[in-house]
């Protein structure tokens, strides 16, 4: 044989095909192909849509649920005269003042801890690394309390400090887990370190607020949404309509982050652009949250995650895991109201319902031997 | 299909804090070719790579896509026109193939933009390429190795770029499924003239799969030319200080290198010819 | 031998210090009177309250401190203390529901409850922690603790909040004080926390050689399951029946026996002893900070030591390789 053969590409260099149409290299029906790839993405994407909108409904159903029931139970047909703003007597009260913001407030903060719980968790590829985990909701309730406490400080301004605090303790935990490059376990682990630092600081602004009810106490430690007035929906919602489209804008660019930061830069994606927005919108969304309804144990956490498992793979967690958290305050806040002879805070209750579900995770993983 | 984009590169020099990794490196890549860059470890191959699709930001020089400065251009513009492969991305867990691919279409969308059939042929195409489209549903954690390289391929693919830069694509895989990933590059090149610039740690392996070959060592390039021009025993001992004789592949022709090392050297410097060649020739 | 003898001398300063001063400004005269065993006046009278409340820094912070000690050999892991892995949150836990449901009284039950109590937790965390593949990791067994520290703290807000008449609330079963220390629970725990520093001891030169690692220390004729098994509930039996009076503390186990370690190397023989020492000392300085910083308040000495610990929580995780964690 001879040893020195062409080499077939050579040959082939000078072919016609050089500037031609798509070329098919092996299979020639890229046609059939074609209809594989889309009848693929769309069974993927109409899972996906179902999921959303059977989510959707529960957040609605619940939302409707939680203005009915009480004390007094109210029909349908009056909490929707109230909310068209007729005057119903009894209702008008205990429905328009008291339900219908603290189901409000509910919705919100679980659809920002769920959006800035999923977006840390996404961007970190790490469901550990979530807000509540690593402590930027205890700087937010720590900040909170203090404010409250030390300075009096009530409304906005209360707000502002928390989201301040926030940024402050995010941007802290990322340069102590600094060290030539941050790694996931290192942040998880100074987080921990630091949440525990930060909730012996609302600890002590608990201490010396003994005039306080208790209940006005757990809001700072476990969250609460007892209480919960307009006043505590309006920079929620504020914030929603703002860091929301800001967040929901970067879905594409997080998803190409997820394959790495090499393989999302070379996709034309600002790696650090896309991760200081997304990471600012994140942590404003917890900070407001945390400043109207105290840290409300492991929804942050958690939402993501269980959206996972019920869309799959499928695309962004972003809006799923929004409903997901919307969800998960909304039933936790009628279970501490009416499931337990005695009314707790919605703290109370997320904590001890997920907190084994983060034990159950890590054993999970553990098991798995994947990366938590 | 492609265009033969030009990418030079310019007098570039790129570090790490205080340590120089590059340092006034020219270079030009010959379009609608296949090139490989080989050298020994942490020589800067990866980080000229890496300078290329500016992941990295040169300190000094500049590299140029048809005379436009790589590190100007807009993102997306530049991740339309040039791709790279890393040599560990990073799959999300139980992310299908399809949505995987479909993820390289990233630069080709804007924000608010639909998912297009334009889109889903690019997605189709990339999977009929790689040979990957009865995997279009599976979960890539589930493929084996030298599926998983060839999914990863489909997504530069449907990245749809003229300039295809991948670091290192055979790592990680046993030797049959590297020769069936190099054989992909050969065809995509040869049927879209597609450029193809990767890194690769097998210099045999680079020798016969490039038509052009660049030696780097210590930042600073050695040698640049056609295999047979850059594989000689005074670059490789040059290059990597090892010792070797050059012959000629029997199976393609290219050179190959044989290490000569402190033991089993004892026989005599010429290829035995009733051994290898005809042994191989039988295959 | 020498590092023994300083920390004895610091421990007795401290002590000193600890009685002196307080969220009253008490002069030199009225100390000693007071010492002497005269409670007439205010003043007397804060300065006899202070003498078990040191007592019971001193020996809450040396149990804390050896417990911390013995956890880290056991898991071979920088980062265990009983407040990190939640071992004293479950004591805790234990007796508020003993306190609440089953009608616990004696000083006595609380301390077997709150053992109880930690060992479960100890025992879940541990096996939650080295399940999977590479074992017990620092980051598996502190994210394990942290979780469970997280649910059994809300299980002792659930289980108090209904109960306004249960101790001082919610809050003090979340956070440990020594403020509340009397002579009588200072006789009730001690003799559960010389059983357990006495287990520990003896454990000492078996926790040397688990250092080695579990396959070596079996091929040195260790009984590697026994002895980790017995090391393991002597520091339980101490993060338990300290929990039992004072609440959870964290972080006393974590920093001292670190800073020990650089003292006296790693032999536990001389960790142990130095630890007990250094903890007695850290927490007892925690104690006088918080009465002194907050004049004329008082601040809960487990808010002082997780603001004295947790940085060196962070150093430590940030010394240590990310593949060792």
């Amino acid at each position: 044989m001879s040893i020195v053969r062409t080499r077939p590409h050579e040959s082939a260099e000078s072919s016609p095909h050089r500037a031609g149409e798509l070329t098919p290299l092996r299979t020639p029906d890229l046609r059939a192909a074609v209809t594989t790839v889309t009848s693929a993405r769309t069974a993927r994407l109409r899972r996906r849509r179902i999921v959303i909108a059977v989510l959707a409904a529960l957040v609605v159903a619940l939302f409707a649920t939680s203005l009915m029931v009480g004390r007094t139970f109210y029909p349908p047909a009056d909490v929707l005269a109230v909310i068209a703003g007729h005057d119903v007597p009894g209702a008008s009260f205990t429905v328009g003042t008291l339900r219908l913001p603290r189901a409000c407030v509910a919705v919100l903060t679980g659809a920002c801890f769920g959006l800035g719980g999923v977006t840390f968790q996404t961007m970190l590829r790490n469901p550990l690394a979530s807000p509540d985990v690593i402590g930027i909701t205890s700087g937010a309730g720590a900040a909170a309390a203090v404010a409250i406490v030390f300075f009096s400080l009530g409304g906005f301004a209360v707000s502002v400090v928390a989201v301040l605090a926030g940024v402050a303790v995010a941007m802290a935990v990322y340069l102590l887990a600094y060290r030539g490059g941050v790694a996931g376990t290192r942040l998880v682990l100074v987080g921990i370190g630091v949440a525990a630092m930060l909730n012996s600081v609302t600890y002590y602004a608990l201490d010396k607020a003994p005039q306080w009810e208790l209940q006005e106490a757990m809001r700072w430690l476990s969250g609460s949404l007892n209480g919960a007035s307009w006043k505590d929906a309006l920079p929620l919602a504020l914030a929603m309509v703002v860091l929301g489209p800001l967040l929901l804008a970067q879905v594409r660019n997080l998803g190409a982050l997820q394959l790495g930061d090499d393989t999302a830069a070379a996709l034309g994606v600002r790696t650090e652009r896309t991760r200081i927005v997304a990471i600012l919108a994140a942590v404003g969304l917890i900070t407001f949250a945390t400043a109207a309804a105290g840290p409300i144990a492991f929804v942050a956490f958690l939402s993501g995650p269980i959206a996972a498992r019920i869309v799959g793979p499928r695309g962004s967690m972003l809006i799923p895991a929004a409903l997901v958290g919307s969800l998960l305050v909304l039933v936790a806040d009628l279970a501490a109201q009416f499931a337990f002879g005695t009314k707790f805070p919605v703290g109370v209750v997320t904590g001890v319902l997920g907190a084994p579900y983060l034990v159950y995770l890590i054993i999970r993983t553990n098991r798995t031997g994947g990366v938590l | 299909m492609t265009r033969d984009r030009a990418l030079t590169v310019e007098n570039l020099t790129v570090g790490y804090h205080e340590r120089m990794v590059i340092d006034g490196l020219d270079l030009a890549i010959p379009p609608g070719k296949i090139t490989a860059i080989v050298g020994a470890n942490a020589c800067g191959k990866s980080t000229l790579l890496r300078s290329m699709s500016r992941l990295l930001s040169p300190r000094g020089g500049q590299v140029l896509l048809d005379g436009k400065a790589v590190h100007r251009m807009p993102a997306k513009e530049l991740a339309r026109q040039l791709g790279l492969l890393p040599q560990s991305p990073i799959a999300p867990e139980g992310i299908t193939v399809a949505d995987l691919v479909g993820r390289g279409r990233h630069p080709h969308q804007r924000i608010l933009s639909r998912w297009t059939s334009a889109d889903n042929e690019a997605v189709a195409d990339a999977l009929t390429v790689t040979d990957t489209v009865e995997l279009a549903d599976r979960p890539v954690d589930e493929l084996s190795g030298g599926q998983r390289q060839r999914v990863w391929i489909a997504m530069a693919l449907a990245q749809r770029t003229d300039v295809l830069l991948l670091d290192e694509p055979t790592t990680f895989l046993d030797v049959s499924h590297q020769v069936e990933v190099l054989d992909l590059l050969t065809d995509l090149n040869t049927a879209r003239g597609t450029t193809i610039v990767m890194v690769l740690h097998d210099l045999n392996l680079a020798a016969r799969y490039s038509d052009h070959l660049i030696a780097l060592g210590e930042g600073a390039l050695h040698a640049a030319g056609t295999p047979s021009e850059v594989l000689t025993p005074a670059l490789v001992e040059a290059v990597f200080g090892l010792a070797s004789q050059v012959i000629v592949d029997p199976v393609s022709g290219t050179p190959l290198m044989v290490p000569k090392g402190r033991h089993h050297s004892g026989r005599s410097a010429a290829p035995r010819p009733d051994v290898p060649i005809s042994h191989l020739a039988e295959r | 031998m020498l590092a023994l003898l300083t920390l004895t001398v610091a421990l007795l300063v401290i002590m000193v210090v600890s009685v002196s001063f307080g969220s009253r400004e008490v002069g030199l005269d009225d100390i000693l009177a007071a010492l002497a065993g005269s409670t007439d006046g205010f003043d007397h009278g804060a300065v006899a309250r202070r003498i078990p409340r040191t007592w019971m820094a001193v020996i809450a912070g040396a149990g804390l401190a050896v417990s911390g000690a013995v956890m880290q050999g056991v898991t071979r892991n920088p980062l265990a203390d009983p407040g990190i892995l939640g071992v004293t949150t479950g004591a805790s836990l234990a007796v508020v529901i003993g306190l609440a449901w089953f009608g616990l009284a004696s000083a006595t039950s609380y301390i077997l409850v709150a053992i109880i109590g930690a060992g479960a937790t100890a025992t879940f965390v541990y096996i939650v922690g080295s399940l999977g593949r590479d074992g017990a990791t620092p980051l598996k067994l502190a994210l394990a603790g942290a979780a469970t520290a997280a649910a059994l703290s809300s299980f002792v807000t659930a289980v108090v909040l209904p109960r306004q008449d249960i101790a001082e609330g919610a809050v003090s079963w979340q956070i440990g004080g020594v403020g509340g220390a009397t002579a009588a629970s200072i006789s009730t725990v001690g003799p559960f926390l010389a059983v357990g520093f006495a287990i520990c001891l003896l454990m000492a030169k078996g926790l040397n050689t688990l250092a080695l690692g579990d396959e070596l220390a079996a091929g040195l004729g260790e009984r590697v399951g026994r002895t980790r098994a017995i090391a393991a509930f002597g520091a339980v039996v101490l993060a338990g029946a300290v929990t039992a009076v004072t609440g959870p503390i964290a972080f006393v186990g974590l920093v001292v026996p670190h800073v020990c370690r650089l003292v006296a190397g790693p032999d536990h023989r001389w960790l142990l002893p130095l630890s007990a020492l250094g903890g007695g000392i850290l927490l007892t300085a925690a104690d006088v900070l918080g009465r002194v910083v907050a004049r004329p308040e008082e601040i809960d000495v487990a808010i002082i030591t997780a603001i004295i610990g947790a940085p060196v929580f962070i150093a430590i995780v940030r010394r240590h390789k990310v593949r060792a964690l």
